[in-house]
Order: C-alpha cells, then structure tokens, then sequence
C-alpha cells in the first residue's frame, strides 16, 4: 500500500516541484541560516495569500481547457467600487459588507465572462483580453480611479488581524501570520470540495478533457462554464479585497499584471496548459516555488532585480521538463512528425 | 408486443433546403444485428441522429418499442434503450475508467453530488455486463483504442440498452479485436439487443450482420439479406453505378530496382525488410493494425530514422535525415489519415497542391510566382479530375475522394520515382475509390515505381503485382496476387503463425 | 481599366473578406465621426503627425506578434525585447559616445546601437524559435517565461532604473519628418510592413508559415522544415521587437525596463482584431495595419475631448475587440456557420 502510494508520488508531477522546493530551501539554509525560521515561513505564508487565491481561479478555468487573464482586473474593479462606494459613505460598520459587496460585484463581472465564454466557442485567452480591457478601462475611465489612502476601518483592522506572531530568536524579527490566511484555505479547501464531490466539478474537468463528449454525456456545458467564471470573478475579487486590506489602502493598478505570475504558477504546478488535468496540490506548490522565489532569495544576497529573470527561467525550465517528458513518453510517430 | 425496436417511417429532413433524408424507412427488429450502410453523404449520420432524436425530422414518424413519435427528444430516444457508440467513443481521456462508466449514469439520474462508492459500484457493474476486465482507476487516455471501445459500450449497456448503434465500431481495431468485438456483439444479441452496424465496407460486417439496408443520397437503396448480396451489388446499391475494376497488369517495369532495402530495421516497428521495387509496379503491403506497416512506410519516407540496414534509390545508398530528404531523392507519401496528417483544410485547393513543390514550382528567381502556382495548381485539377470550381476555395470544401486526390496530385507535382500509399481508400467513396485505382494504374504504366500499404483484401489483389505479407515487423511471405485468393490471403493475414520464420 | 483593377485578385481577395471590408468601414467612420465632431483639431496635420509617431511603437510589434499567431502560436515576450534591446543599445551608445564625443563618433555610436539592437532582438527571438519547436513546449508558456527573463535582463542591467541622456542625434534622427511632413517612426513602420508583406506575399515562406500553422503534422509530412520555419518566423519577431524598442528609445528619449508594458496584451488585441485566426493558419498583414490605425485614430481622436480621460482607452479597444469578434462569429459567413456546415459535410 505504502509502496503503491510512493510510486505514484514518484511518477507525479508534484513531487517534482516539491522536490526543487525543498533543495532550494536547503540551499538557501545552507547559504543564509534564514530559510526554516519561523517567522521566514510566516512571511512566505502570508505572501501565498492573493496569489494563492488568484491561482485557484486561475486553475479552475486552465483545468475547464480556458485560460482566463482578466481577474486582475476584475478584482481591482470589483474592489474599487467595494472600497469607493463604502468610503464616500462613511461606512463604518463590520467587514462582512466590504467582502458581500466585492464578491457581488466579482460575481456579476464574472458572469460578463462567462456569458462571452458560454455564448462564443473562441478563444478566452482573446475574450478575457477584451474583457481585461473593459474592466480597467470602467474602473480608470469611468469611475476616474484613484488611490484611496484611508479604506474603511474594519477593511484595516481585518488586513491587520493575526493568527499569531511568529519570533526569530536570533534576528529577533517578527512576522505577523494574518487572519486571511485562513480564507485560502477555507477556499482551497471549498475548491477541493467542488472538484472533487460535485458533478458540476467532474463537469469541469470532463470539459477540460474533451467538450463534446461532455456534452454528450448530459453535461450542460454553457451552463457550467458560465458559473465557473462567476465563480472565480467572486474568488478574485475575495483576493483583490484581501490584497487592499493588508494594504491599508486602495492602489488602483497594484494588482494589474499579475496574471502572468499566477498563470505560470499554475502551470508549473504541473496543470496541463491544454485543460482536464492538475491538481490543487500542484497549484499550491507552484504558488510556492514562486514565492519562495521572489520571497527568499534575498536572503542568500541575490539582488530583487533578478525576480523577474529568476522566473523567467523557472517557467522555461519547469515547462521544458515537462514538455521533454511528454515528448518521450507520447507516441513515436506524434514525436517524430 | 412490438416486432421492432424501433421503426423509422418516412424520414425526411434538409438542412438549408437540401434535403439529406427523403422518405426513409428503417425497421430494426429485437436482437437482430442490422447493418446500415452507405457512402459519405448517403445521410447514414443524418439518420442516427434522427433515430438518437438530436435531429427532428421534418416529415415522417419514428416508432420507438410501439409507440409513434412525430419528435422524439434525445432524452426520450436514452429512456427508450437507444445507446449510440460514435466513432470517437466520447469518452474522457482525461479521466479514470470509473468515471467513465459512472458518469453518464449519475447524470441521467440528475445527481448533483459525487459518491466514489457509488461510482465504483456502477462501474464495477458495467464491465461485469461484458466481463470486461480492466483497471477502473487507470485513466483512459493511457488505454488501448480496443479497450476505448469496450468502456463506450460497458458504458451503453448500462442505460437498460435496447439498441446499440455502432459508428464505424471496426476502423482502427486489429483482427483480434475485432473478433472479440463480434463476440461481444453476439452475447448482446442472445440477452435480446439490438446492434445497428453503421459501416460503408462491406468485408468486415458481412459476416455478422443479418440485414443490410443501403443509403444513397438520402433514400434507401435496399434493404436485404447478406445471402442476396455480392460486393457487385452492394457497390451498386451504394453507388447507384456497376464498376469494372481492371486487374493490374505489369507493363513498364524497369529493368534496375529504383528502391531496394536490405535488412532495414526499426526498433519498436520492423525489422529485417528486405525488398526490391522497381519502377512500373505496384507493390502492395499488406499486414493488420499493428503489424509494423506504417512504421515501414514512414522510414521509407523519411520521417523516422531507420536504425539498421541499408536502402539504395536507383542503386545508390541513401540516408534520410528527413521528410525533405527523401522528397528530394523522389519519394512522395500519401498517409493514412487524410484529414490529420495529409491536408490543410482550411488553406485553397492549390495551397494544397503545390505545398511540397513550391520552392521548385511557384518560386522562380528567389520571388514567389502566383501565376506559375497557380497554373500548376490547374493543371493537376483537371490532371486527376478534380471537382473544384476554384482553386482558390478551401480544400475543406471538397468531397472526401476529391480531397484523396488534392493529396495525390500533392505528390504526382513532385514528379516523384516512388510514390508510397498508406490506406490510398480509406474512407473514399466506392466511386472515387475506382478512380484512385485507376490512377495509380495508370501512374504505374508511366513508370512510377507505386507501393500501397493496405490492408483491404481486394484492394491489394486487383492492383498488385506482387504483395508483400508483414506481420509483426516481419515479412513473411511474399504472394503473387494472380494465385492467390481473397479468402487465402484474409486467412493468412489472420493466422498466428508468422510463416514458418520462427 | 477601372473595373480591372477592381477584378484584379488582390483587391477581390479584400473585398471577398468580410472581415477586412468591416474594419475598412469601421475605420473610414472612425475618421468621418471625428472630422465632423472636431474638424478643426482632428483635420489637423499635426494630430496626424502625433498619431504617426505613436503608433509604430505598438504596430511594430503586432507585426510580429501576427506572424507568430500564423503558425499557431503567439509571441509574448516582444515588449520584454523590446526593452531589453533599447535597454542594450542605450546603454551601448552612452558608452561609445560619452559626453562631449564628436559628432563622427556619435554617428558610428549610434548605428553600432542600432545594429547591436537589431542582434540581440534575433537571437532573442531564434531562443523563442527554439523552445517552441525543439523542445516543444506551448509557446504561450514559452513566450510567457521569456518575457519575465527579457524583462528581468533588462532590469538587472538597469537596476530597474530609467537610462537617459543620450546623444541628441539619435532621437533628433527619429524625431525628423521627411519632405518636412511626414515623422521618421511612420516611415520605419511603413518599412516593416513593406517588408513584411514582401516576405508574406512573395517569398514561399509566407505560404508555408500558413501552411504549418493549419496543421503542423501535413506540413511536416510535406517535407516542410517546420522547426526552421519556426525559429525563422520569432526571430522575425524579435527583429521586429527590437525595431519597435528602438522607436520606443527615441520617442521616450530614454529605455527602462518597464516601457510599454500594457502593449502585450494591446498587440494581441491588435492582431486578433485584425482577422488572424488564433489558432493559426489565416490572417491577413492588411487587416492588422488597418487595426493598429484604427486604435490610433480612436484614442487621438478621443484625446481631443477634454472631459474623455485617457483611461477610456482600454475600455473601448476591449469593446471594440469583444463586438468585433462577436460580430464575426454570428455574421453569415463566420466560423459558427463554417463549423456547421463542415460537419454536416464530414457526416
């Protein structure tokens, strides 16, 4: 049993990225004594949060066989009106009404998605490039967006809130482990729920691995994709709310292009870029890597600047590996032709 | 009690005006195996679709178990035991065997909820129906195409079937398999269900189906017994026109081989093929799925790099790092699958034509020549006959044996030595598949040194002048196709012994 | 002879494409509504003048970007070229021609720039080329991690700051017109597209790029190198890329390494509205030059309204794209008809 279970964690694409998670953990203990503190995991923690939810999205429409590059924009949106209208009120209250609001709003712009998506067999890579455009250009150009310094005060308290306040005894730096963490994992584990116990789940993977058939079975395939992108307009706007709260403060375009970053998480969590496979596993461990990446390496002396390239080379590495694999392991003749 | 499952009665359906049914009549009794066949565009398709109710028709009724239906909705078709196998199977390729199964189950029950028990219980008990031995957690994807097939039909059963209809169930099975099919097919027929053959060839449902009806343009042709059939009638009643198919004779064979092999191997694929073409013949090989043929074609061609022996084109030794190297030594290569690996549909018919030449044929001085493009493309339409009004029009806009022959002319603009078909016919028209014979004849008396890769019985006979048998890899034998029977061959291809060789 | 002309094939090959004959429309009532609405400032050379300088940063990278979306990929990464390119040939000039250098100096600095530029935009693109069809990986993935390495080069250079104070010739170079009216960028594009349709139109390898971007294994089983062909059409891009970076150094009169950074997804809008298909094999270079104009007069022509704020811009290029699209998938002659009736043809 526990042999069957090691080979498949071995032939899985997760225990890769695991592994290189892990070495480079080593690596950067070795060179900095840094990396397995406490408050250095708390730190990684909690930079998962937003990118982790967006992940999630992101990973529910890539499984569908889509590819969605319009929740940053959605979420800052949806968050701006959140945060304009509750401002210019006064609003005082607790922070379930920002949270109502910017999920209504994420919702219905995700149905502006999904009614694209489900109407038009074309590509959501171009659809939600349009529809990217339109959600900055009403948030820019109609509703004249500008950065909100003071957001209400349980929008702040809820972004400050901890867990627990991890200690670096020797640095005796401290990092604050925040409340919103546990959203991430209400809604992996929501998510988790969803793929794996729901047909409208099976239904989006069956779509992912092939749309006619799924429709063939009795999937209602419009349908579902229609709710999947409610779904994840509502998931994004939950992140880009998070993302204003810990920030103390409403930046318009913080969160614009990060799309790129998450999709490659996702992909390098070994979701398959054509749709129907992956695992939330995965997406989780991808978010990692990347954090870790543009997290941690400080600590070992590199420079922040070489982020962008330390990704870049992650993502060509991480999808090259795959694609040698598959290439070895598909059919001879789909290799050679 | 009815005395059919299902009885279709005066059929009609168009589509923008042109009318794909036309008074159609299709009785299918309980437990009886029928086989509707037809040419493409005959309406086979149109007419699954009405009897699956994802068509209505526009005039006519369809009975189902006794009771009459003007329209008849998909799900009604499902609740009536109507289960159809499409070509592709539609299945999951993504997902696990269990889910396969289970799926279309839990969603005619309209759960909303997964329960793996239950998923398991209902896939258990599909395979239990055929005794259907597999891994229910392996995905399908990682299944062989037979096994595909047999997860489509456990799956079928599950819906209390009382007729299963079967799209081209034998395309891309081996012989064995499909033998395990018929069995199958059989065992379903004793507990009383249905099976409608839907097939345009005739060898490999003759022995199986106890009633044919024939499809051409959109009205039935006939409706018989397999005992008053012939393959003279059957194309008749498919075509509505007799055929005299020529035998190949030998005419303008070269006195020097123009292709020879010597040991030439492949790991994975064949080994040992040694031959000698020359050029004016026709050279068939012939072998089932499986039996190394393509593989053997495609390292003739360049694609695949053969890893051991030797191949000489006219007496000199060559290498092939490439699919252009061999173009240029004068091969070209007709493939198996027309649509995936032979055409650009979507590109004009003389894009189609000149794409392997074009460097030589429309590019003169270093500059693009549209005109020259252009005037080969023509030349080639009204070379092989091609029904195209416009050269400029998609190739997608053509019939299946018209496209067979964008692919052909592809290879003749090449002025090639050799030309190798893999399956020249596969999936042609009975008419176009007279014509391409009469071609590749008729190429041979040029000199053209032609090698078909086939495994359609007559089609080798009538136009060979030697075939070759490989199996497993291996050449076994080589048939003079004067001596040799159709009933000899077929019981060669299919015996297990591999010819005395081991 | 009037009639010939309009009989002639390249001119029934645009008329017989709804697509085209929709954006030639859409752009003659674009510039109609905006010379009615605003005569004095729209009619004005000096707005088209502004346009033609604008547009080319952006065109030229869309005419790569198309070339990659023939052959059924897409190239990503052409703004993350671009800026690492002009990032290379600032940094390059600055160091050729210091302050106070002479003006042959500053003449050799500027074209070994140029030309080192031009380089490295290629071998950018041939490593693009070689991922997608050596090793194969998607070129969306492929085009996605290139863009974060490009960019990330061109911000390890440049510590992420800004690189001015170059030589006045060069952007005097680019900031000329000629016969006194029409700007040097315009020209440049003008050259592109002229190359780029040469190439398209009378080499065959704008008929093979097609060819392989309709279905790569025919292509292959042709006897076309689709692997040159790949690598040959992204460093094409590249080329183009760094083309673009070098309009771009000139009209910012400094590189940073995040210029333009919302120009990856405009110059896929840009070529999707253009009629390229997505998923390769057909497209037209007119239909592209007609959308990157389109956007121009669109967004010049809103910038004459005061109370219209710039940040409109996105909205509309989306809605425009969104309605564009739509329009062709439901009008007669779109792919939802085309698929039908393909498939009742195959039945």
């Amino acid at each position: 049993m526990i042999k069957r279970f090691l080979a498949r964690a071995v032939r899985s694409n997760e225990f890769y990225v695991l592994l290189v998670i892990v070495a480079l953990g080593v690596v950067i203990q070795v060179r900095s004594g840094q990396f397995f503190t406490a408050n250095n995991l708390v730190d990684i923690a909690n930079a998962m949060v937003v990118p982790g939810l967006f992940a999630i999205g992101a990973f529910l429409v890539i499984v569908s066989g889509g590819i969605d590059v319009s929740f940053p924009a959605l979420a800052s949106l949806a968050v701006y009106a959140t945060t304009r209208v509750l401002v210019d009120t006064g609003y005082t209250g607790g922070v379930w009404l920002p949270f109502l609001l910017a999920m209504v709003l994420g919702g219905l712009l995700g149905a502006f998605n999904g009614l694209f998506i489900a109407r038009l067999a074309l590509p959501t890579l171009i659809i939600t490039l349009g529809t990217a455009s339109v959600f900055s250009g009403v948030m820019q150009g109609v509703l004249n967006s500008v950065q909100i310094p003071n957001i209400p005060p349980s929008m702040e308290a809820f972004g400050t809130a901890t867990l627990f306040v991890a200690r670096n005894p020797e640095s005796g730096l401290t990092s604050n482990m925040p409340v919103s963490f546990l959203i991430l994992v209400a809604v992996l584990a929501l998510a988790f729920v969803l793929l794996r116990f729901t047909m409208f789940g099976r239904g989006i993977y069956a779509i992912g691995g092939d749309e006619s058939a799924a429709a063939r079975a009795g999937f209602k395939v419009r349908r579902i994709k229609f709710w999947l992108y409610v779904i994840v307009g509502v998931i994004a706007a939950v992140a880009g709310l998070i993302r204003t709260s810990m920030m103390g403060q409403m930046h318009p375009t913080n969160l614009l292009g990060m799309e790129m970053m998450v999709i490659a998480a996702v992909v390098l969590g070994g979701t398959a870029i054509t749709g129907g496979t992956g695992s939330l596993t995965g997406v989780m461990l991808g978010t990692l890597l990347i954090t870790i990446v543009q997290n941690s390496m400080i600590l070992i002396g590199i420079p922040t600047f070489w982020q962008g390239f330390s990704l870049g080379l992650l993502i060509i590495v991480g999808t090259g590996i795959s694609a040698v694999q598959l290439a070895r392991s598909g059919n001879r003749l789909r290799a050679a032709v | 009690m009815a005395d059919s499952v299902i009885a279709v009665r005066g059929v009609t359906k168009s589509f923008s005006g042109v009318k794909a049914l036309k008074g159609v009549d299709l009785e299918i009794r309980p437990g009886e195996i029928h086989c509707l066949a037809g040419e493409n565009g005959s309406g086979k398709s149109t007419l699954i679709k009405v009897i699956s109710g994802v068509y209505t028709p526009d005039e006519g009724t369809i009975e189902l178990n006794g009771t009459a239906h003007s329209r008849l909705a998909p799900i009604d078709a499902i609740m009536g035991g109507v289960q159809v196998i499409y070509q592709d199977f539609s299945v999951f390729p993504n997902l696990s065997v269990m889910e396969n199964l289970a799926l279309n189950t839990e969603l005619a029950s309209k759960r909303k909820l997964v329960n793996w028990r239950r998923f398991r219980r209902i896939a258990e008990e599909a395979v239990a129906q055929i005794d259907f031995k597999v891994d229910l957690d392996a995905r399908v994807g990682t299944l062989s195409v037979a096994d595909r097939q047999l997860v489509a039909i456990s799956r079928a059963l599950m819906h209390d079937a009382k007729l299963i209809i079967m799209d081209e169930p034998t395309t891309a099975l081996t012989k064995k398999e499909v033998d395990a099919l018929f069995r199958i097919i059989l065992d379903l027929k004793a507990r009383g269900i249905s099976i409608l053959f839907v097939s345009h060839k005739l060898e490999e449902v003759f022995e199986i189906s106890e009633r044919f009806t024939i499809l051409r343009n959109g009205e039935v042709a006939a409706t018989c017994l397999p005992e008053e059939l012939d393959r003279r009638k059957f194309s008749y009643f498919m075509t509505g026109r007799e055929f005299e198919d020529g035998r190949f004779t030998l005419t303008n064979r070269s006195d020097e081989p123009v292709l020879e092999a010597t040991g030439l191997g492949l790991q994975g694929g064949f080994e040992d093929v040694t031959f000698a073409l020359h050029g004016g013949e026709i050279l068939g090989i012939t072998g089932l799925l499986g039996s190394g043929r393509t593989e053997l074609a495609l390292t003739l061609f360049g694609a695949f790099r053969a890893d051991a022996g030797e191949l000489r084109i006219k007496g000199r030794p060559v290498t092939f790092h490439g699919v252009r190297d061999a173009v240029d030594a004068g091969v070209g290569y007709v493939p198996e699958d027309r649509l995936t690996e032979g055409l650009f549909l979507e590109r004009s018919i003389g894009d189609n034509i000149v794409i392997a030449e074009i460097d030589n044929v429309a590019v003169s001085a270093g500059v693009y020549d549209d005109t020259r493009k252009r005037a080969e493309a023509d030349r080639w339409i009204s070379e092989l006959r091609i029904a195209a009004h416009d050269q400029d029009n998609a190739a997608s806009t053509l019939s299946g044996g018209n496209q067979q022959r964008i692919v052909l002319a592809k290879w003749l603009a090449t002025r090639p030595d050799i030309l190798i078909l893999n399956g020249p016919t596969v999936g042609v028209d009975i008419g176009s598949k007279h014509d391409i014979h009469q071609i590749l004849q008729q190429l041979a008396g040029e000199g053209i040194a032609v090698i078909v890769i086939s495994d359609d019985i007559p089609e080798v006979i009538q136009n060979c002048n030697r075939i070759l048998l490989l199996k497993a890899g291996r050449i076994v034998q080589e048939l003079d196709p004067a001596t040799t029977s159709e009933a000899q061959l077929a019981a060669l291809m299919t015996s297990d012994t591999t010819g005395g060789q081991q | 002879m009037t009639s010939n002309i309009l009989e002639s094939r390249p001119v029934r090959a645009i008329t017989r494409d709804s697509h085209l004959v929709r954006l030639l429309g859409m752009l003659v009532a674009i510039v109609a509504l905006f010379a009615l609405v605003k005569p004095e400032s729209f009619l004005n050379l000096r707005t088209w003048q502004s346009m033609a300088i604008q547009f080319p940063e952006y065109g030229l990278l869309a005419l790569g970007v198309m070339l990659t979306m023939m052959t059924a990929g897409i190239d990503l990464s052409v703004v993350g070229i671009a800026n690492m390119t002009s990032i290379g040939a600032a940094v390059l000039m600055l160091s050729l021609a210091p302050e106070g250098a002479s003006g042959g100096q500053v003449a050799l600095a500027i074209a070994v720039s140029i030309a080192f530029a031009l380089v490295v935009g290629a071998l950018a693109g041939t490593l693009n080329g070689l991922l997608v069809a050596k090793v194969r990986i998607p070129p969306i993935l492929v085009t996605l991690g290139t863009l974060e390495l490009f960019t990330g080069i061109a911000i390890i250079i440049t510590a992420g700051k800004p690189v001015s104070g170059l030589p006045p010739a060069y952007g005097e170079v680019f900031a000329g017109k000629l016969f006194g009216v029409v700007p040097v960028p315009v020209i440049v594009f003008a050259f592109a597209v002229a190359v780029v349709g040469l190439v398209m139109n009378k080499t065959a390898f704008g008929t093979k790029i097609l060819m392989l971007g309709t279905n790569a294994t025919a292509a292959r089983l042709s006897g076309l190198n689709t692997t040159g062909l790949l690598v040959r059409t992204y460093l094409f891009s590249g080329v183009l890329a760094s083309l673009g970076g070098l309009v771009m150094l000139a009209n910012y009169n400094s590189a940073k390494a995040d210029y333009g950074s919302t120009y990856t997804l405009l110059t896929v809008l840009i070529v999707v509205l253009g009629g390229v298909n997505p998923n390769g094999g057909s497209g037209r270079l007119f239909g592209v030059v007609l959308a990157v104009l389109i956007l121009q007069v669109l967004s010049s022509g809103l910038n004459m309204f005061p109370n219209v704020s710039n940040f409109y811009r996105p909205l509309i290029w989306g809605g425009v794209l969104l309605a564009v699209m739509a329009a062709n998938y439901f009008s007669k002659d779109g792919p939802l008809l085309r698929r039908f009736s393909r498939k009742e043809r195959s039945a």
